[in-house]
Parts: structure tokens; C-alpha cells; sequence
């Protein structure tokens, strides 16, 4: 029933996110059709705004908008004036979808491990040296590690290619570049999330009937300590699956991270809005996982 | 003598905490180095030089610039400017976010209905469109306002308030959630009630029960948010639109040494000083708010 109510009110936000982001850059001043020094004529300005219906009062444009958006439209896009935003979307989400899970698969599969067994073996020195590492992995940026992985691997000692996304070597690079971030962000939820759980009465319970140290770690404190990670997958996911602008374009990877800064300071309207509906149905849809997840791990929620 | 008040006890788990307290002692040395600096060095941060990227030497110790200025001050100097920009940021984010969760929070029913939907929908546009869209029309206003009608000074000043005003922007909806969560479960508990009955005005309620109850939490999550407001403004800076020059940031210094990495010549000590001052920072103050957040934590009181 809450999962059905959630679901219905999912049009409606998006309707509310998609006129937000549709009045928010036009308010930005400038246009897209202003040229980088000198201004386009007045002339031909008037006659494109007038092509694009900028001309029009915004209530107008947007009712303009969703009927194309009832039939799959977004509109073209106003930079790349040949391609619909459908278009520019299309070819570009593959490369960041595939980059994005690849990036999550390197963060989870590194990050909770790390997480789990520096909790278990919480207390030794070596445990300290790796809750080190973890949080310096929070604490350089993607645009740091990039060019350093870049120059180290890539140029001095030629392991793997500088960049372009073609052979599976080609996606080594990038796909550390922007998942160590989240790697360390995943183990340190996951540690948290470990020591917290480890504290409780359940587990001294679970010890106390003699359960073995694995059954302990594995059945009775993973469920609880992965909650904190499980709803930060859910927004993390919807960020990665766009595309990230500095791994993009350090790599010179033809994804989608790109244009959400490009579109919006070239004010590319209808691929900005494009882009963030793109973003919001992700994120929503995702956030409804979590929770069903959420349900399935934790029987305190599901009685709710 | 009278038992030590939470705070107290607090405050007693936080001195005993040696990484906290290190953790302490470093940010405030940086705080008084980056303020002191420009009495202490001999090249000010924006004085141009002869030697254009000298290697680290006795003179710089950090190397020079492309404009042969001295790496040591502008490292020291951006510091200052990432390190104040973070605690406005941060603060800003406080401000907008307890008032805005402890309202919902409190009123409840349709009102918190309203202002958590406000901010699931705000919580789905990507921030960077919101950023880019603010800091552009902050320039547009200042690039019509340029005409001698304000002082440089001023009109820096005002770019420094919008950079704050749009990263406290983005960053206070997780804060609100934080806070509306903690404030909802506080007005169910007995002592709340307790006092409505006795016929305390609600204003004292949220003064003498709410707000006291609520800080733990939000100091931990401040602490928190000080790192990620930080980094934030370092990948706006990267793209150019955070920290304009001649002013600088660590994130705007390590971009601009990024943008001289090639194959041919690397001056490292153009990105790796700046990106080493940036990470040292990031640790010290995630190392603060753990230990913040075990001082806080009231368990901690029982396990003695």
C-alpha cells in the first residue's frame, strides 16, 4: 500500500521537478544564443528565438513542453541544433551507464569488504593503517586522482591507454578515477555500520548461544550494519548513472556527465530539462528500491 | 559535587580521544599559519616574480607559478579562502536547515507534508544546475553593475556571499532531513508532552527541550559537512566557476596545475602541494567529526 501510494506520487514530482528546472535556467541570464564575443545579430536572434518559441511567455513554452513530452519529445536541443535532446541522450547514457555501474561495482566491491573486515578485526594496528587509507581515499578529489593515475600508469610506465573509452583496458583508469571515492565512502559506512551493530545485545545474544564467529559476522550483523550503505546506493547510483563530468572529461569519454555542466552555462534549455528529468526518474525510481531493500533487510521496517 | 552534565562528559570523551585532539591542533596551526602567512613570508601571494616554475628550492620552498609567483603563500592563501568557504558554507547550510526540519519537525501534519516534499523535489534537481544557473546570475548582475557604480573590492565581496549563499544552498537538505527527523521523535517523548501540559508556550518547548536535544546531532553533521562543502567548491573551482583569480582556492590551485600537467615537463609541485594541503585538511577535519561524533554518542556513557 505505501509502496503503491509512493508510486502514484511519482508523476507529480517529476511534473514539479521538471517546471523548476524549466523556469530555473531561464532565469539565468544570458541566452543560448549568444555567441561567444560577438552578440549574433538582432536580426537573427529574434527570428531563432521566434524558431524555438523562446519568445513566448514561460507558461506557454512549458505547456508547449509537456505536450511534446506526452509523445516522447523533449525538444531540440538549441547548441547542437541538428540533434534532438532524445538524440544526444541516446548516444551518449550507454557509455555513461556502463561506466557508471562499473565505477559502483569497483566502489562496493572494494568498499565493502575493507569495511567489514576492518570492523571484525577492529582494535589490531594494521586495522588503523587501513581506516588510514579509507578515509584518504575521501579526501583527494576524482580531478586529482585522474591525472596522477594518468601520468603514472598511463604515460610512464604505459600499462594502460591515456584515454578514450574503446578496449576493456581502456576503462581501467576511469573507472578507479571515479569510483575510489565512493570506495572509501562505502567502507567507512560499512565499518560504522559493523562497530554499531556489533554493539548490540543481539549479537552478544547470537555469541552467547554459541554461534560460531562467522555465523555472527555474516547472518546476524550484515544485514543490519549494510542499511546506512543500501540508502546511500540508491542516490549515489542515480549520480553515477548520469555521468561525471571530470572523469568524462579528463578521459575524453563521449558520455552524458559533460553536457549537464555544458547544457546549463551554454543554457541549452531543453536539454538541461532533459537531462534533469533524466536525473530525477533515476534517483526516484532508485530511492523506491532502496526501500523495498530496506524492507526485505530490517523486519522492523516491514511491519510498518 | 554535582554529576558532570552531558556536555561535560562529552567533553571528557573528546579530550581522552588522541587522533580527535591531533586532529584539533593541526587545523587550528593551519588557521593561524594561513592568517599569519602574509607577515611571515617574504613574497606575498599575488606578487609576480622573475622565475616562472622554479622547482621546490630554498628560496620556494613549494616552487613557483606559471607567473612566478610564490607557491608556499598562494598554497597558504587558498587554504584560508577553502577553509573559510567551507564554515560559511557549512554554516549556511546549518541555518537553512535546522530552521527549515525543526519547523516541519514540530508543526507536523500537512505543513511537514509540504516542506519534506519541498525538499524531496529540491533533493532530485542535480545541484550543479542550481549552482551554475545562481553564480552566473550573480555575475550578470555585477557585469551590469560594473559601470563605476561599485568598488572591485565590493563587487568580490558580493561574488564571496554568492559562492557561500549557493553551497550552503545545496547543502542544507540533508540537514533538514537530519534535523526533522531527530525534532519528530523528541516531540513524542514524555518530557515534551510534560511540559505542554504544564503550559509552556511552544517557543519554550523548542528552546528548552527541542533545540538542547537536537545539537548533538547537528554538530556531528555540521562537522561533516564543513569537508564536504570544502571539496564541493574545489570541483566548482575546477570548472571555473567557483573562487575567480587572482583570488585563489586549493581547488582552483590544483586546477590550475592540472591544466600544466603534460607528458613533456611536470611540475608536480603545482598539484601536489596544493592537492596535500587540501587531503591533510579533509583528514584532520573527518578525523574531528568522528571523534565529535563518539564524544556525542550517549551509549558511550554506559560502557564506561
Amino acid at each position: 500500500m505505501f509502496f503503491l501510494k509512493r508510486l502514484a506520487s511519482l508523476p507529480v514530482l517529476l511534473l514539479l521537478i521538471s517546471f523548476l528546472a524549466f523556469v530555473l535556467v531561464r532565469l539565468a541570464p544570458g541566452g543560448p544564443f549568444d555567441k561567444e564575443r560577438k552578440p549574433a545579430s538582432p536580426e537573427i536572434e529574434r527570428a531563432l528565438r521566434a524558431r524555438y518559441h523562446l519568445d513566448e511567455p514561460v507558461w506557454r513554452q512549458y505547456a508547449r513542453f509537456l505536450g511534446g513530452l506526452a509523445q516522447g519529445d523533449f525538444g531540440a536541443s538549441l547548441k547542437y541544433r541538428n540533434h534532438t535532446v532524445t538524440d544526444i541522450i541516446a548516444q551518449g547514457l550507454p557509455v555513461s551507464l556502463a561506466l557508471g555501474w562499473l565505477a559502483f561495482g569497483f566502489a562496493v566491491g572494494l568498499g565493502l569488504p575493507v569495511g567489514f573486515y576492518t570492523a571484525a578485526r577492529s582494535g589490531q594496528w594494521r586495522e588503523y593503517g587501513v581506516s588510514l587509507l579509507i578515509l584518504l581515499a575521501v579526501c583527494i578529489p576524482a580531478f586529482v586522482i585522474g591525472p596522477v593515475l594518468v601520468l603514472l600508469l598511463a604515460i610512464r610506465w604505459e600499462v594502460f591507454p591515456v584515454a578514450l573509452w574503446d578496449t576493456p583496458l581502456h576503462v581501467v583508469l576511469p573507472t578507479v578515477s571515479l569510483g575510489l571515492y565512493f570506495a572509501g565512502k562505502f567502507a567507512r559506512m560499512m565499518r560504522e555500520g559493523m562497530m554499531e551493530t556489533l554493539r548490540q545485545p543481539f549479537i552478544n545474544m547470537a555469541r552467547a548461544k554459541g554461534l560460531s564467529e562467522t555465523a555472527v559476522l555474516w547472518r546476524h550483523a550484515l544485514p543490519l550494519a549494510v542499511l546506512p550503505v543500501v540508502s546511500y546506493a540508491g542516490p549515489l547510483l542515480a549520480d553515477l548513472l548520469t555521468g561525471s563530468f571530470v572523469v568524462e572529461n579528463l578521459f575524453q569519454i563521449p558520455g552524458i556527465g559533460v553536457f549537464m555542466v555544458n547544457s546549463a552555462l551554454s543554457r541549452d534549455y531543453p536539454m538541461v530539462v532533459g537531462l534533469v528529468l533524466l536525473y530525477a526518474v533515476l534517483l526516484l525510481v532508485l530511492n523506491l528500491i532502496v526501500d523495498v531493500v530496506y524492507g526485505l533487510l530490517d523486519p522492523r521496517v516491514r511491519l510498518r | 559535587m554535582p554529576a558532570p552534565s552531558p556536555n561535560q562528559r562529552a567533553w571528557q570523551r573528546f579530550r581522552q580521544n588522541p587522533v580527535a585532539l591531533g586532529s584539533s591542533g593541526f587545523l587550528l596551526a593551519l588557521v593561524a599559519l594561513t592568517v599569519l602567512w602574509p607577515w611571515l613570508s617574504p613574497y606575498p601571494p599575488d606578487a609576480m616574480g622573475e622565475t616562472q616554475f622554479a622547482a621546490p628550492s630554498l628560496q620556494h620552498w613549494f616552487g613557483t607559478d606559471v607567473h612566478g609567483r610564490d607557491l608556499l603563500a598562494r598554497v597558504f592563501y587558498g587554504a584560508r579562502i577553502s577553509l573559510l568557504v567551507g564554515m560559511v558554507g557549512a554554516g549556511v547550510s546549518l541555518v537553512i536547515g535546522m530552521l527549515w526540519g525543526a519547523v516541519a519537525g514540530y508543526v507536523g501534519g500537512r505543513w511537514d507534508a509540504v516542506m519534506m516534499r519541498t525538499v524531496d523535489v529540491l533533493y532530485a534537481l542535480p545541484s550543479i544546475i542550481f549552482v551554475i544557473v545562481l553564480m552566473s546570475t550573480l555575475n550578470g548582475v555585477l557585469d551590469r553593475l560594473e559601470a563605476g557604480t561599485i568598488s572591485p573590492e565590493m563587487s568580490r565581496l558580493v561574488q564571496f556571499v554568492g559562492l557561500f549563499g549557493g553551497l550552503g544552498a545545496v547543502s542544507w537538505l540533508t540537514m533538514a532531513r537530519v534535523v526533522r527527523g531527530q525534532v519528530l521523535s523528541l516531540r513524542a517523548r514524555p518530557f515534551v508532552e510534560a511540559s505542554l501540559t504544564l503550559g509552556a508556550s511552544h517557543l519554550h518547548v523548542l528552546r528548552r527541550h527541542i533545540l538542547p536535544n537536537v545539537m548533538g546531532i547537528v554538530i556531528v553533521y555540521l562537522a561533516l559537512t564543513v569537508p564536504a562543502v570544502i571539496l564541493y567548491e574545489s570541483f566548482l573551482s575546477y570548472l571555473g566557476l567557483g573562487i575567480q583569480p587572482p583570488q585563489a582556492s586549493l581547488g582552483s590551485l590544483i586546477a590550475e596545475g592540472a591544466r600544466h600537467i603534460n607528458p613533456v615537463r611536470i611540475y608536480w609541485w603545482l598539484v601536489v602541494f596544493p592537492a596535500a594541503t587540501l587531503a591533510l585538511a579533509l583528514l584532520a577535519l573527518n578525523f574531528l567529526a568522528d571523534g565529535l561524533r563518539e564524544a556525542m554518542d550517549p551509549r558511550a556513557d554506559q560502557e564506561g
